[in-house]
Parts: structure tokens; C-alpha cells; sequence
């Protein structure tokens, strides 16, 4: 199968590559995995006090189209509010890395990742 | 298709592999497709099926976790194309810290050693699921196959995590 250009360049240099301390207040975490692949995606938010996203890292165990949807991901959400950043939608991600059928799913994992990521912020921040 | 009344077994997960690779070897000699060289045109076509089913059939239920799969899916409950993510923090946190030793077992002192040591640690947990997959299984209520599925959904990662560390010592095998 052959990956887009976009694809192929958030593999071969991947924005954002880490991660925070979960355990600060100010960071976000997402924990997502898909079953179907065994993929695992970590995504990280540092949220400053209005509620926008200073920062964020990831780190992706799967294939080129899981690893470029986080990396594009990271991008994304820097300077969005949370309630922004939410409003990503996996088709937006897929869209715009050409991704073909059999890799929705790795779209739809960075979607799930924002919302858990935000999810345990209000959790934390509750 | 329900393979485990193709292959005359019991409804359930615990099974026998050699009696499993018996009755295979008889089914695939009874409708192997050569047996029927001067039968009729229709009867190669279904010689040719049965075959297929027979095999499919086989590899299905040899491996536990597409045995679980067929399981829950001859329930109602289909795993197959499912893009629904698993967000289990604990267990992702654990996925993540393996795949992280995995990937640095290479700047080790002794590589080898610290695959060996992972892929035990894997299979131990591994063993471990199986077995409450195993007790979730016995029972066939609502509760219980959602129970079920959730543990498959989780041996996947595993699978995919020792498939992984077996691809990486052959290539360390080859290198050293």
C-alpha cells in the first residue's frame, strides 16, 4: 500500500515526538489503543490558565498512518481551547493525510486520543 | 458457519489440540478436492467448498483467540472490523512501558537477556488472561460475552507486543 506525501513526511519526521509529566495538574493525558492492530497512542496537552493548549507531544507504537495522524495531531491543537480541540474530527485528520479506507482507523484513534486527553483533564481540574 | 459442529467438538474453548489435528487430518482427506477427480462437475465445485470451510475451520479453532472470536461471534457479538479504541488507561500505561523496553533492549548490555526476560513477563500475563477469557467464556449471558470481548480486545495487544519481540530476536539472531 502506498502512503501519501504527507504521510510519509510525519513519519520520517514526526512533530512533537515525547512527553510530560502525567502527573502535573496542567497536563492532559490520552491513553487510546486500537484493537484491531494493537496500535498504542499517548497524547499529552500542557494546558495553560485560559484553557489553551500551550504544548503537546505524543508517542505512537504502530504503523506510519497511526504515527503521522498524532504527529499532525500535536500541530493542530497548539493554541486551540480545549472545547476546540475537541471539535477535530477524524475525518479532518484522514482528510488531510490522504489516508485510504483500511487506515480510518488510525484516524479515528487521534480523534479519541484529543477527547481522552480532555477528558482527563476536567477529571483532574474537577 | 459454526466450525466446532463442522469438527464434531463441543461449543466451548477448552479443547484438545491433538484431537483437533486429528479430526482435521481425516475431514481434509474425506473432501479433499483430488478424491473427486471422476465425480461429477457439481460435486467438485462442493468438494472444493467443503475443503475451504475445512480449513478455514481449522485454522480458526487452533489459535485460542479466533476461537474466542468464533465464539462470541456464533453468540451475536462480532469483533471483526470493529474501529472502536480501547482506552483502559492502566493497561495502555503497561502496553506503552513495554513497547518502550522493547525499543530500548538494543542499548542493553545484553539484549538477548532482556528480550528473554519481556517476552516472560508477556507471556505470564498472557497466560493469565486466557485463563479469565477462558472462565468469562463458560457462561454465554450478555454480561459475560461483553466481559469476554473486552478480555480479546486486550490478548491482541499482547499477541501483536510477542509477535513483535519474536521478529526483533530473529533479526538479532541473524545479526550476531
Amino acid at each position: 500500500m502506498a502512503y501519501s506525501e504527507k504521510v510519509i513526511d510525519h513519519y520520517e519526521n514526526p512533530r512533537n515526538v515525547g512527553g510530560f509529566d502525567k502527573n502535573d495538574p496542567t497536563i492532559a493525558t490520552g491513553m487510546v489503543g486500537a484493537p484491531a492492530c494493537g496500535d498504542v497512542m499517548k497524547l499529552q496537552l500542557k494546558v495553560g490558565e485560559n484553557g489553551v493548549i500551550e504544548d503537546a507531544k505524543f508517542k505512537t507504537y504502530g504503523c506510519g498512518s497511526a504515527i503521522a495522524s498524532s504527529s499532525l495531531v500535536t500541530e493542530w491543537v497548539k493554541g486551540k481551547t480545549l472545547d476546540e480541540a475537541v471539535t477535530i474530527k477524524n475525518t479532518d485528520i484522514a482528510e488531510e493525510l490522504a489516508l485510504p479506507p483500511v487506515k480510518i482507523h488510525c484516524s479515528i484513534l487521534a480523534e479519541d486520543a484529543i477527547k481522552a486527553a480532555v477528558d482527563d483533564y476536567k477529571s483532574k481540574n474537577a | 458457519m459454526n466450525f466446532f459442529t463442522l469438527f464434531g467438538l463441543p461449543e466451548q474453548f477448552k479443547l484438545d489440540k491433538n484431537h483437533l489435528a486429528n479430526v482435521y487430518k481425516s475431514l481434509a482427506q474425506v473432501t479433499h478436492p483430488d478424491k473427486f477427480s471422476t465425480a461429477s462437475q457439481q460435486q467438485k465445485l462442493l468438494s472444493v467448498q467443503k475443503s475451504s470451510q475445512v480449513n478455514d475451520g481449522y485454522n480458526v479453532l487452533k489459535h485460542p483467540l479466533s476461537r474466542a472470536e468464533h465464539m462470541l461471534e456464533l453468540r451475536g457479538l462480532s469483533l471483526q472490523h470493529e474501529t472502536k479504541t480501547l482506552q483502559d488507561p492502566a493497561f495502555l500505561m503497561q502496553q506503552m512501558e513495554w513497547r518502550e523496553q522493547l525499543e530500548d533492549a538494543q542499548y542493553a548490555k545484553e539484549p538477548m537477556a532482556v528480550l528473554e526476560d519481556l517476552e516472560q513477563e508477556l507471556q505470564t500475563q498472557t497466560a493469565e488472561q486466557y485463563k479469565i477469557l477462558e472462565d468469562l467464556l463458560v457462561s454465554s449471558d450478555e454480561q459475560s460475552n461483553q466481559k469476554a470481548a473486552a478480555e480479546i480486545r486486550k490478548l491482541k495487544f499482547m499477541h501483536k507486543l510477542l509477535s513483535e519481540i519474536a521478529r526483533k530476536e530473529e533479526e538479532w539472531f541473524d545479526d550476531f
